[in-house]
């Protein structure tokens, strides 16, 4: 790997009729390295993918590969080179010809064809399967010739999308280490899409971690784990405790009442932040002179470890340990300095366009009209914008609702769940003290005296 | 349920194949029995077991009809494929509602008669060209009513056709060229394969359209079929012609049936 930018994405922002996939993206891709876009589906990261391999164009911003604009390049004449999501390799051909299909295009004479098709079987571990059609050949191997078919071409990039989500877990594991071997000794820059973070962790030289068509963090996958960035990383990547606390100054900070010591600093003196400690990063002491303690109430064994839940008076630690612990038993807490990653805070809060209707003491939001107070001074009919606090939000059964909405994403926050529904066009942040499945249907009220308004 | 045996009434009808029984009735009935008749009346003369109608039957004058009726059929195809496969494609390539509003205009003449729709040809061609009772009448006639039937499976192919394959060819360097002549066209031979077995045979054994655009000019087997049954009221000389173009058409269907499976893949889309 070397410094070079190979790919650059600038400003690239990209929508599909209207949803936006991809908002104001800004990545650079270093030459031979191993980089996997990370995030739930609809975060953008195919989106990205398909717009390096060429298949899709931006809407806006460049997309440079060694410092030239490619974005009016076709797919077929980018040195790039597509593992697809479900192989696609072309049913009417045999392995041979499928492997062959690129070299044969640039008109590459059949000598040198074979010899490089043979070589590339031999490097999938696939010798002797030439003759054989794509529908005799099982998934674990289909993935390996959708893999040469793409390195025979001796492609700049390789794009992966996705390509071991159809393999059972002990395949996956293997291609795993597999592909980085084979990235390794080949030197070429793998470009690689997952939703799986563990996969992810163990590939990579560099993980970007998408949410909602936006960047959450770019770096190395210890970085990524250690220092996550917001509650999504935290959350998303690995196990975690989320806790919001107050940074009394640098090193210092207040959880749960506690004052801990930590090892970051200039967030300010008394700041709001989130941090998060990883389940592996507590440990279990003897509750006697402990400076906190709890009651276990789960323990659950994980094969290597134990994932142990306590209680500590409305705060539930989620802890892995190789130590057994009992149900029921009061345990003691200690979390050492480093294992506290302070977090800037994402303060949320819900916007909306509206419509005042003083004379009816209501105004109209996400197509509803709610009662509302404070509505004084606006005309009718006013144009406003809607402003409700997360914590304001009242979940109810969605038969009792006016509004109702389905989870789109559910998150803990170590004393509550930060839930998002979707409510037709618009996305709402709530706050509920139980985990939600996504795809449920929930109703959403606000009282009259919580929604802030005010003018355009 | 029905295994138990204890209910042997509600066996039956749980039984789906109690829900075939109509339709076989009709089959020998109506399928079944004529072909037998035809077969008897092909080897019978007087009433007597005979092979004089199948021997005058292979007779050179009513093979020639048959190669007639065989290079029509021929050229018919080929003009199917020449017209048909372009709309087909392009029709793949639409944005949906518009294909569905463009094949209406394939499809909402069909549900015309057939004889109704020849007739009108007739009248056009008469009276705006000089090509009526032409063999070039009768290619258009006979493009005409079964165009449809040819671009339907290549469409139902291509649009099944998975627009990965397509993007693949494009990332290993295709144009859209060649990504048509490598991807796309192998691919959606099952579809072309469909068309002519669904063109070919109606094209063969077609009477109606010759006798009225080809004014009687033109003899195809089926006119001689016709003639013999209706005109002649020789059964047995129709029976052996019949008997003779239903080995022809099952020897091409096997032929056919032979092409797709070598054609291999899941291309998918033959209509039967």
């Amino acid at each position: 790997m070397n410094d070079r930018h190979l790919i650059e994405l600038i400003d690239v922002s990209k929508a599909y009729g209207g949803d936006v996939a991809l908002s104001h993206v800004n990545l650079y891709v270093k030459d031979g390295e191993f980089l996997t876009l990370l995030g739930p589906s609809g975060c953008g990261k195919t989106t990205m993918l398909r717009l390096i391999a060429g298949f899709i164009m931006p809407d806006e911003g460049r997309i440079e590969m060694d410092g030239v604009d490619i974005a009016n390049v076709p797919p077929y004449r980018r040195k790039i080179n597509t593992v697809f999501q479900k192989y696609a390799l072309f049913p009417h051909l045999n392995v041979f010809d499928n492997i062959a299909f690129g070299l044969k295009i640039r008109g590459v004479d059949r000598n040198t064809i074979r010899k490089k098709v043979e070589a590339m079987l031999e490097l999938v571990n696939l010798k002797g399967y030439g003759g054989r059609y794509v529908e005799q050949l099982s998934g674990g191997q289909q993935q390996r010739v959708a893999i040469a078919r793409a390195l025979v071409n001796e492609p700049q990039v390789l794009l992966l999308d996705e390509p071991l989500g159809a393999l059972d877990l002990k395949l996956r594991k293997e291609m795993q280490v597999e592909l980085k071997n084979m990235q390794q000794r080949l030197g070429i820059t793998f470009l690689y899409v997952t939703h799986d973070q563990e996969e992810a962790l163990t590939m990579s030289d560099t993980i970007v971690v998408l949410k909602d068509g936006v960047i959450q963090q770019v770096g190395t996958p210890t970085d990524v784990y250690n220092e996550p960035k917001n509650p999504f990383v935290a959350d998303f990547i690995g196990e975690s405790n989320i806790i919001p606390v107050i940074m009394l100054d640098d090193f210092k900070v207040r959880m749960n009442g506690v004052v801990y010591a930590c090892v970051d600093k200039g967030f300010g003196r008394n700041a709001e932040v989130d941090v998060v400690v990883r389940p592996e990063d507590v440990d279990i002491v003897p509750a006697k002179g402990a400076r906190v303690s709890g009651t276990v109430v789960s323990v659950v064994f994980m094969g290597v470890h134990y994932e142990v839940d306590v209680d500590c008076g409305g705060y539930e630690w989620v802890i892995q340990t190789t130590d057994y612990v009992a149900r029921g038993e009061t345990v003691g807490i200690s979390i050492p300095p480093d294992a506290i990653h302070v977090m800037k805070k994402t303060k949320q809060t819900n916007l909306f366009d509206g419509t005042a209707y003083p004379d009816d003491g209501e105004v109209e939001f996400c197509g509803r009209r709610f009662r509302c107070e404070g509505l004084e001074g606006f005309e009718q009919r006013a144009e406003v914008l809607v402003a409700v606090a997360p914590a304001d939000v009242r979940l109810i059964a969605p038969q009792d609702a006016e509004l109702t909405g389905f989870v789109k994403a559910c998150m803990f926050l170590g004393t509550h769940y930060e839930v998002t529904i979707v409510c037709g066009e618009e996305d709402w942040i709530a706050y509920a003290d139980d985990y939600m499945e996504t795809g449920e249907e929930i109703g959403l009220s606000v009282p009259a005296d919580r929604i802030g308004v005010s003018g355009t | 349920m029905s295994r138990g045996g204890k209910n042997r009434a509600a066996g039956l009808f749980t039984k789906r194949r109690v829900f075939a029984y109509p339709y076989v009735v009709w089959m020998a009935l109506f399928i079944f029995s004529p072909m037998l008749l035809i077969l008897y009346y092909a080897f019978t003369s007087d009433g007597a077991f005979s092979f004089s109608a199948l021997v005058w039957a292979v007779g050179w004058d009513n093979l020639r009809v048959l190669l007639d009726s065989l290079r029509f059929a021929l050229y018919t195809t080929v003009l199917f494929l020449l017209f048909g496969y372009p709309v087909a494609y392009l029709l793949s390539r639409m944005n949906r509602s518009v294909a569905a509003l463009v094949s209406a205009f394939f499809i909402v003449p069909m549900w015309m008669n057939f004889l109704l729709r020849t007739y009108a040809w007739k009248v056009l061609l008469g009276a705006f060209t000089n090509i009526l009772y032409t063999e070039s009448a009768v290619l258009l006639g006979m493009v005409y009513n079964f165009l449809p039937f040819m671009i339907l499976p290549i469409y139902t192919t291509l649009i099944k056709l998975d627009k990965s394959y397509l993007e693949a060819a494009n990332d290993l360097g295709a144009n859209n060229a060649v990504t048509f002549l490598k991807v796309v066209l192998p691919l959606s031979m099952p579809g072309v394969l469909s068309g002519i077995t669904m063109v070919f045979i109606p094209s063969t054994t077609t009477f109606a359209i010759s006798q009225l655009l080809g004014g009687g000019k033109t003899m195809l087997y089926g006119d001689l079929i016709y003639m013999k049954f209706i005109t002649e009221q020789s059964w047995n000389a129709g029976s052996a012609l019949s008997v003779i173009l239903l080995v022809c058409v099952l020897l091409s269907m096997a032929f056919m049936k032979k092409a797709d499976r070598s054609t291999a893949g899941e291309g998918g889309g033959r209509l039967w």
